[in-house]
């Protein structure tokens, strides 16, 4: 086995140092120099351990939390990367002057901000989901993680996507398509990654000792599927050279656009939105020490999600060379969709019927309702803005932008926060978190963070659309589009200001980690010893 | 007639009422008295296989829950 993995790992190199030496553009340069090293680094260690003694250990009785402690760390990491670099461009937009000439291009806003959405989504989302769905599918399939080393490869071959996506773009590496932005070969490893992922999963779920899939694990299952199936079809391009990063995109003109916002809305759907419910039921029961509030509407919410989310995208695309019928499906499935969101919301705020005085108490539990608070709000205003006449208003405008991180923000980030205290703990082998107050600390300073952040665009987003749409009796228009752009100026620092809440939130929780995981043991849960016959249990 | 046209009405027909029959019957499933016993034992998976029994080294002061490992007694699963 090992001669095989050092002949790839050779070969890999070898062509790294070729692609490296003929490279057309930068970025295609750098990232073959980053792979030929990484590569050799690997050679020389399996070539160190060639031939040695191996020691066969029985880990089939612990659960593989080594990937998920790492994963924890790394959405913690790439959570403060993504914050940073989101309140600086907050900041360019309010004063352009921090487009710094010695900078350029490489830390011009339009590099940055894919960079930022990036890190925020892929780097602290990804790695949130990875890690949370590897946990939650071992605790409720009672099986260790499939396929040994697969899941460690599934981690660092996601952190290499992650700098490549990254440095790429820093360097002018992309295919200009949003949350798509990464090139040719980047995406072709990404989809290696992401099969891996999903054999993992799938392979633990096929062990299982429970009669039942947890129903948060159809969520995340649905996740990594329809996730592979966007991402495929999305970046169906064809390289200029294998020696360059620019790529040609298969489809072109509104095919291209509705593909891309097919992708685009269903990677909020089921990146950002399904496999978040699959850590909703599973931490908030767990936070909450309750079941989940009904198990029908938990399946009704799931198949009703999947069913009308893949449908929603065109609303991207009101008044464009779209046609009419098709925008309208977009948005009547948008409007519908509105339903099966609020019942999972319900479900899961329902989930502390008779336990809301927890609320007073646990930080961590108040973190995990206004997350779902936010997630209820963002999915009724979501499918208001994808009506037609209101995205009339809303579309360009920062109203969007306001949209997005109120969801981004309040659900994703919160409860990503929450799952995080809730993890570290238990992961090392303490109690809780080292400082309790600390965590009321970060609950406060990421909520007023957020409620500046989209109330500042709710008002410059209106004012903006209304601006824009103003014509005299005459029938002119009456503002130009620079007079729009010095009318956002307070709103756009009352932005900035709430990005700086939001991070030195996150930076209170990185903190209260470090405390919490200094000095302590990992530890490796146990799997309950016992057969599948004993695991059906009913109460009532 | 071509691809596309054909595609679109195969999708627009059976294929529409199929997933819809789909999705009722799922509902139906979801409802069916004789499924309750499943259903409630689904949801207390998150609250098994996850037994901690090795001493836990915080510093912090004593009193987390032990009850992880049985059945929570809650509200009923509506």
């Amino acid at each position: 086995m090992n001669y095989v993995k050092l002949i790839l790992l050779g070969l890999i190199t070898l062509i790294a140092a070729m692609a490296a030496s003929w490279a057309h553009d930068l970025a295609y340069q750098v990232h073959a120099l980053l792979i030929m090293v990484i590569a050799f680094a690997m050679f020389i260690y399996v070539l160190r351990h060639t031939d040695e003694p191996v020691q066969e250990q029985a880990v089939d009785h612990i659960y593989e939390d080594g990937v998920i402690r790492a994963g924890v760390i790394a959405t913690a990491f790439w959570g403060i990367a993504g914050f940073l670099v989101g309140t600086y461009i907050a900041f360019q937009l309010a004063f352009p002057q921090l487009n710094f000439d010695w900078g350029q291009p490489y830390t011009n806003f339009g590099r940055l901000r894919p960079l930022h959405t990036s890190a925020v989504i892929f780097a602290f989302g990804g790695n949130a989901l990875i890690a949370t769905s590897l946990y939650v599918v071992q605790r409720t399939s009672a099986a260790r993680l499939w396929g040994g080393n697969l899941g460690w490869f599934v981690f660092w071959g996601y952190q290499l996507f992650i700098v490549l996506a990254a440095t790429g773009y820093l360097l002018g590496a992309t295919q200009s398509k949003e949350y798509a932005e990464p090139e040719w070969y980047v995406d072709i490893w990404l989809t290696i990654v992401w099969l891996a992922y999903l054999a993992v999963f799938m392979g633990t779920i096929f062990k299982r000792r429970e009669k039942h899939i947890y129903v948060a694990n159809w969520f995340f299952l649905a996740f990594i599927i329809t996730v592979a199936m966007l991402h495929v079809v999305n970046n169906l391009s064809i390289p200029v050279s294998i020696w360059g990063s620019k790529s040609v995109q298969v489809f072109a003109g509104v095919q291209d656009a509705m593909t891309q916002w097919w992708y685009g809305h269903n990677a909020v759907g089921f990146f950002l939105t399904a496999g978040f419910l699959g850590m909703m039921y599973y931490f908030v029961p767990k936070q909450a020490e309750r079941p989940i509030y009904s198990y029908k509407l938990s399946i009704i919410h799931f198949w009703a999600l999947i069913f009308l989310y893949i449908w929603a995208g065109p609303h991207h695309l009101h008044y464009t060379a779209l046609p009419d019928w098709a925008s309208t499906l977009g948005m009547v499935f948008s409007v519908v969709l509105w339903m099966p969101s609020w019942g999972g919301m319900i479900n899961g705020l329902m989930t502390l019927q008779g336990a809301w005085d927890k609320l007073r108490t646990d930080p961590i539990l108040r973190m995990f309702v206004l997350s779902l608070g936010f997630y209820g709000m963002s999915t009724f205003e979501g499918p208001m803005m994808s009506i037609r006449a209101v995205n009339s208003l809303s579309h360009y405008t920062d109203w969007t932008i306001g949209h997005v991180h109120s969801g981004a923000l309040g659900w994703n980030g919160m409860i990503t926060f929450a799952c995080i205290y809730f993890l570290t703990p238990k992961l090392w082998g303490r109690k809780q978190m080292y400082s309790m107050s600390a965590i009321n600390w970060h609950f406060w300073l990421a909520t007023l963070g957020i409620v500046l952040y989209a109330a500042s665009m709710w008002v410059t987003g209106i004012m903006e659309g209304l601006m824009w749409r103003e014509v005299d009796d005459q029938g002119f228009l009456v503002n130009s589009f620079a007079d729009t752009v010095s009318a956002k100026f307070p709103m756009y620092v009352v932005r900035g200001l709430g990005g700086i809440l939001f991070l030195s939130g996150a930076l209170v929780m990185v903190w209260n980690m470090w405390m919490t995981i200094r000095g302590a043991e990992p530890q490796d849960a146990t799997v309950p010893a016992r057969g599948p016959a004993a695991t059906a249990t009913p109460a009532e | 007639m071509d691809t596309y046209s054909l595609l679109r009405e195969i999708a627009d027909s059976w294929v529409l009422l199929a997933m819809f029959l789909f999705f009722l019957a799922i509902a139906i499933w979801a409802y069916l008295p004789s499924q309750a016993r499943y259903r409630e034992d689904a949801r207390q998976i998150p609250f098994r296989n996850d037994t901690d029994t090795r001493p836990r080294t915080g510093t912090q002061e004593q009193g987390a829950s032990q009850k992880e490992t049985r059945d929570l007694e809650g509200h009923p699963n509506v």
